[in-house]
C-alpha cells in the first residue's frame, strides 16, 4: 500500500528509493545479459518466422509429417503428465504421510529426472524397455520400446518431479484437524480424501500437470532413443525440428519452433493463471 | 444428550495423559474443561469425541457405549480451535457437508439440505455470506461458521475445543456472550475446553477443573472458586497465597506463633487464602511482613509482603488492603485471614 | 454385532496398515520401473564386461576430449550464470521497481522452453544464413559447430538456476541487514561481501550445483549446435549418443555412468544441504 501512496504522490516512478547501493549496476548488467542470452536470440527466431509470411507459416504447419510430429508430441505429453498426476500424487501422499524404511532416500531420489542428463535417461530407458530389455521382455509380445508408448514411459520418468514438487508442500501443510473435521461430520476416508483433500490440492495438481506437460512437449534426449522416431507414428516434434535443420530447411525448423515456443507461452500464462486464481480464493497456495 | 464418563484412561507412548477419570454430564449442561496446558482437557474432549480410543475405560452416550462407535456413527458436533473449516468450498458447502456425504438413504434432498444451511446461517447470524470462502471472513465468522457445520448434522453433544482460543480479546468477549445465548436456545449438551478460568467462571454451567490428566473438581462456578478442594484448584483460580502451618489444640500457628485464627481439627498443612480475604490488624496474634511492592489494582490495592522465613528465602503473599490503609512501601503490615483452608500435607 | 466389538484404534485422518502397506508396495513398484532400474541398467551396462573395458572406453581419446570439452564448458557457463543470478536477485530483492514480476517470468523463460529451440535460436542467429555469422566467419570467429556456440546454448539452457534459487532466498531475508551495515559505515561491495554473501552461501551452491548439473548433462540444445564433431565439439552426453548409435553399448554406458555419477553426487550434496541448513536454503522449484 505504501507503493502506491508514494507513486501517486511522486507521480510514475520505476523505482522506490533506497539507500541499498547498486541498483542501476545490477539491474543494467541482468538486463543487457538477459537480452544478449535470451531475448535477442529469441526475437531473431520470431524475425525470421515473421519472414515465411502467413502463408508460408501455414504451408508448413499444415504438412502432414509436421502436424503428426506435434500430435505425437503433445499427444505423449498429455498422457505422460497425467499418469504423474496420478502416480506423482501417490507418492507425494506415501512420503509426506507414512514413515517407512527408505522413505528418505526415495525423496531424494524422486529429483534424479531433474539431475540425470537426458541423453542417459534416454539411453537407459531404450535398453530396459527394449523387446529383449529387462522389462521390455516382460510384457513381449506387446511391444513398448520404439512406439509412441516408449515417448510416454521416456516422459513420465521427465515430468515427474515436476508433479511431486509442487504437490508435496502443498500436501505437507494439511492440517489433520481438517480431516478429523470431516470425520465428525460423518464423512468415510474414501469421502474425506475425494471430497476434502484432492480439491484443496486441485490448483498444485494443475500447475504440477502444467509443469510436466510443459517439459514433455519440449523433451529430446530422454525421448529420441525410445521412441523409434517413425515418421508419422513416433517422430516427435523437438526431432522434426533437428531433422529439417539437417536438411538446411531453416523454414521448416523456424516454423514447428515458433509454434511450440507460443504453446509454451501459453502453458506459462495458464500456469501463472492458476496460482493467481487460487491465491485469490483460498489464500496462500 | 446425557454423556457418561467411566474411569476412563489414555496412554500416550505410556505416558499417561488421563488417568482414571470419570464425569457426568447431565443433558443440557454448558460444561467447561479448565486446566493448563497437558492437563489432558483436549485429549478428554477428543475421547469423547472418538477422534482417539481410551487405552481403558468406557463413555456413554445415554444408555449407548460410544466407546463401541467411530467418530463417524457417534453424531457429534466438534468445533475445532482453528475450525478447520474446508478452504476450497464456500461458507454454504462447508455447512452442508455434514448432510452431503450422507449415505443415499439418509441424505435429505437437495432443497432441503439448502433451506437446512439457510436456517443455520440465520441462526449464526451470517445470512449472505453462503457464497464466500473461508479465506474471505473474519476470525469471529470463521469461528461461527464451523459451529454451523457441527450444529448441520443435528449432534446429539457439541463439543469445543478452545473456542475463543485465536480470537482477539474484543470479539472473544462478545462471542462468549453470544455462545451462551445460543446455548441457552438450542439446548444441546456442550462441552468445551478452555485455559482461560474467567471464560470458564462466566460461560460454563459446571466447570470440571483438571490438572495431570485427573480431574481436581467439578462444580459451579461459585464451588471452585469459594470452595476449591485441593490446593491445585485454589491456586490455578484467582490469585492465593499459601504458607506452611500446624494445627494444634484448635489454634493454627506459623513458625509456632499463634496468628490469630482457629481450625477443628489439628493438623500440619499448608494454608491457602485469597487477596480480598484479608484483614489488617493491630493484634500480636497475626501475619506480619514487610511490604516490598504496593500496586493499585481497581478500587483497592494489592500489596507484596515478604515474611521472614529464620535466613531462608522469606515467604511471599499479596494481600488486599484499602486505598487509604496505612501501608507503606517498607513499613510492617500486620493482617490475619478471614476466609481460609488448610491442606494436609 | 458382537457386543465385545471393539472399534479399531485408528485415527480417524489416517489409514489402516493394510491400505499404507497396498499404496507403499504400488509406490515402491512403480519407482522401481521409472527410477531405480533405469539407474541400475546404467551401470549395470557400463559394466558388463568388466572393469578393464570399462577403463578402456574412458581413456579412449574421443571419450577423454568430450570429457574435457564438458568440463571446459561448465566452466565456463557456471561461473557465467553465477554472476548473472548475483546480480539479477540483488536488483530484484534488494529493490522496489515497475515490471519485476515480468523480469522475474523472463529469467524463467528457458525453463519452459524446448533444448532443441534453445539451440535452434542461435543457429538461426549465427548460421551461414543469417547476419551475424558470415561476418564472424569473415574475422576467423567461428560460434557454430564450435566451442563458442556449445558455450552459448549451455548459458541459455542453465541461465535460470542460480537466480532462480537466489531470488525467493534473498526476499526472504529482506534489506535490514544490508540497511545495518550500510549505516555503520561499509562500502557498497564490503556490505555485499560480509553481510550478503554469507547470508546466501548454502543456496547460491546449491543453485550452482543444479546449474553444473544440467551444464554438463545438456544434449537437446548443444546437439542442435556443435555439428558433432569427434573429439573437437562432442560433449559427454552426444558422445554417448554417438556410441550408442554405433552399437558401442558398454563404451556408451561407460560415460553415461560418469554422468549418473554426477547425477547422483549432485543429488546427494543437494540432500545434505537440504538437511543441514533446512529446506529454507534450498527452496524454489527447478
Amino acid at each position: 500500500m505504501t507503493a502506491s501512496a508514494t507513486a501517486s504522490r511522486a507521480g510514475w516512478r520505476v523505482k522506490q528509493p533506497s539507500i541499498i547501493p547498486g541498483f542501476g549496476l545490477t539491474l543494467g548488467f541482468s538486463l543487457a545479459y538477459l537480452s544478449l542470452i535470451i531475448l535477442i536470440p529469441i526475437a531473431g527466431l520470431l524475425w525470421r518466422t515473421a519472414e515465411l509470411g502467413w502463408s508460408g507459416f501455414f504451408a508448413i504447419l499444415s504438412d502432414e509429417r509436421t502436424i503428426r510430429a506435434l500430435y505425437v508430441s503433445f499427444g505423449t505429453a498429455f498422457i505422460a503428465a497425467l499418469v504423474n498426476v496420478i502416480f506423482g500424487t501417490l507418492l507425494a501422499w506415501v512420503l509426506t504421510r507414512y514413515r517407512f524404511p527408505g522413505r528418505r532416500l526415495i525423496d531424494a531420489m524422486v529429483d534424479l529426472p531433474f539431475a540425470l542428463p537426458t541423453a542417459v535417461a534416454g539411453i537407459a530407458f531404450a535398453s530396459l524397455y527394449a523387446p529383449n530389455g529387462w522389462i521390455g521382455s516382460l510384457f513381449m509380445p506387446f511391444r513398448i520400446a520404439f512406439t509412441p508408448i516408449g515417448i510416454v514411459i521416456a516422459l513420465i520418468f521427465i515430468g515427474l518431479p515436476f508433479v511431486v514438487r509442487t504437490v508435496q508442500p502443498i500436501m505437507e501443510e494439511i492440517d489433520k484437524e481438517v480431516e478429523e473435521a470431516a470425520a465428525t461430520l460423518g464423512a468415510n476416508r474414501f469421502q474425506t480424501i475425494f471430497n476434502v483433500l484432492l480439491p484443496g490440492l486441485t490448483p498444485a495438481l494443475l500447475t504440477g500437470f502444467a509443469l510436466a506437460f510443459a517439459r514433455g512437449v519440449g523433451e529430446y534426449g530422454s525421448v529420441i532413443f525410445i521412441a523409434g522416431n517413425i515418421p508419422y507414428v513416433s517422430e516427435i516434434a523437438p526431432l522434426l525440428i533437428v531433422i529439417r535443420l539437417e536438411e538446411f530447411n531453416y523454414a521448416g525448423a523456424t516454423a514447428i519452433a515458433t509454434i511450440m515456443l507460443l504453446i509454451s507461452f501459453a502453458m506459462l500464462l495458464v500456469i501463472n493463471l492458476i496460482q493467481a486464481w487460487s491465491r485469490r480464493r483460498y489464500g496462500n497456495v | 444428550m446425557e454423556v457418561k464418563i467411566n474411569n476412563i484412561r489414555k496412554e500416550f507412548d505410556r505416558f499417561a495423559a488421563l488417568n482414571d477419570v470419570s464425569l457426568n454430564i447431565a443433558s443440557g449442561e454448558l460444561i467447561a474443561l479448565l486446566g493448563p496446558s497437558g492437563s489432558g482437557k483436549t485429549t478428554l474432549l477428543r475421547l469423547i469425541a472418538g477422534l482417539d480410543f481410551p487405552t481403558a475405560g468406557q463413555i456413554f452416550f445415554g444408555e449407548e457405549d460410544a466407546s463401541r462407535h467411530s467418530v463417524q456413527e457417534r453424531n457429534v458436533g466438534f468445533v475445532f480451535q482453528h475450525y478447520a473449516l474446508f478452504r476450497h468450498m464456500t461458507v454454504a458447502q462447508n455447512i452442508g457437508f455434514g448432510l452431503k456425504v450422507r449415505p443415499s438413504a439418509s441424505r435429505p434432498p437437495k432443497s432441503e439440505i439448502k433451506k437446512r444451511v439457510s436456517d443455520l446461517l440465520d441462526m449464526v447470524q451470517l445470512s449472505g455470506l453462503e457464497n464466500r470462502y473461508p479465506n474471505q471472513l473474519s476470525g469471529g465468522q470463521r469461528q461461527r461458521v464451523a459451529l454451523a457445520r457441527a450444529m448441520a448434522i443435528e449432534p446429539r453433544i457439541l463439543l469445543l475445543d478452545e473456542p475463543f482460543g485465536a480470537l482477539d480479546a474484543k470479539v472473544r468477549k462478545e462471542l462468549r456472550r453470544w455462545l451462551r445465548e445460543f446455548h441457552d436456545r438450542t439446548g444441546h449438551t456442550t462441552v468445551f475446553v478452555t485455559h482461560d478460568q474467567e471464560e470458564a467462571l462466566e460461560l460454563a454451567d459446571r466447570v470440571v477443573v483438571m490438572s495431570q490428566g485427573k480431574i481436581e473438581q467439578v462444580g459451579s462456578a461459585d464451588d471452585v472458586y469459594d470452595r476449591p478442594q485441593s490446593p491445585f484448584v485454589f491456586s490455578f483460580i484467582g490469585e492465593s497465597s499459601h504458607l506452611p502451618v500446624e494445627v494444634k489444640n484448635g489454634t493454627v500457628l506459623f513458625q509456632g506463633e499463634p496468628i490469630g485464627i482457629s481450625e477443628k481439627t489439628d493438623a500440619a498443612g499448608d494454608l491457602f487464602f485469597r487477596p480480598e480475604d484479608v484483614v489488617l490488624t493491630d493484634e500480636k496474634d497475626a501475619l506480619f511482613g514487610k511490604v516490598t511492592a504496593c500496586r493499585r489494582l481497581a478500587g483497592t490495592r494489592i500489596a507484596e509482603i515478604d515474611i521472614a522465613n529464620n535466613g531462608h528465602d522469606p515467604f511471599h503473599v499479596e494481600v488486599e488492603v484499602p486505598l487509604h490503609a496505612p501501608v507503606e512501601l517498607g513499613s510492617e503490615a500486620r493482617f490475619r485471614p478471614t476466609r481460609w483452608k488448610i491442606f494436609n500435607k | 454385532m458382537s457386543d465385545n466389538r471393539r472399534i479399531s484404534f485408528r485415527n480417524p485422518a489416517d489409514e489402516s496398515f493394510s491400505t499404507k502397506l497396498i499404496l507403499v508396495a504400488l509406490t515402491l513398484v512403480f519407482l522401481a520401473f521409472f527410477l531405480f532400474l533405469p539407474l541400475v541398467s546404467v551401470f549395470y551396462e557400463a559394466f558388463r564386461e568388466g572393469w578393464v573395458t570399462y577403463e578402456e572406453a574412458l581413456l579412449e581419446p574421443d571419450a577423454w576430449a568430450a570429457i574435457q570439452l564438458t568440463l571446459t564448458v561448465a566452466a565456463i557457463a557456471v561461473p557465467l550464470n553465477l554472476v548473472f543470478g548475483l546480480a539479477a536477485s540483488w536488483a530484484i530483492a534488494k529493490f522496489e521497481f515497475k515490471g519485476k514480476a515480468f523480469l522475474i517470468t523472463l529469467i524463467d523463460l528457458p525453463f519452459s522452453i524446448s533444448p532443441v529451440i534453445s539451440g535452434l535460436v542461435y543457429v538461426l542467429l549465427f548460421g551461414s544464413g543469417s547476419l551475424l555469422g558470415p561476418f564472424l566467419k569473415s574475422y576467423g570467429i567461428e560460434i557454430l559447430f564450435a566451442v563458442p556456440g556449445i558455450v552459448l546454448a549451455t548459458v541459455f539452457v542453465t541461465f535460470p538456476f542460480v537466480a532462480r534459487e537466489l531470488i525467493p532466498l534473498m526476499q526472504e531475508q529482506g534489506t535490514g541487514d544490508e540497511e545495518a551495515a550500510l549505516s555503520l559505515g561499509a562500502s557498497g561491495w564490503q556490505t555485499f561481501w560480509y553481510v550478503t554473501l554469507p547470508n546466501i552461501k548454502w543456496g547460491l551452491l546449491y543453485g550452482v550445483l543444479l546449474c553444473n548439473a544440467r551444464a554438463m548433462g545438456e544434449f537437446g540444445a548443444v546437439s542442435v549446435v556443435s555439428g558433432r564433431i569427434r573429439g573437437l565439439t562432442n560433449t559427454m552426453p552426444l558422445h554417448v549418443e554417438i556410441l550408442y548409435n554405433e552399437y558401442n553399448m558398454v563404451a556408451a554406458f561407460a560415460v553415461a555412468s560418469l554422468l549418473a555419477l554426477l547425477a547422483l553426487v549432485t543429488l546427494a550434496l543437494k540432500t545434505f544441504l537440504e538437511l543441514r541448513f533446512g529446506a529454507g536454503a534450498a527452496g524454489g522449484r527447478h
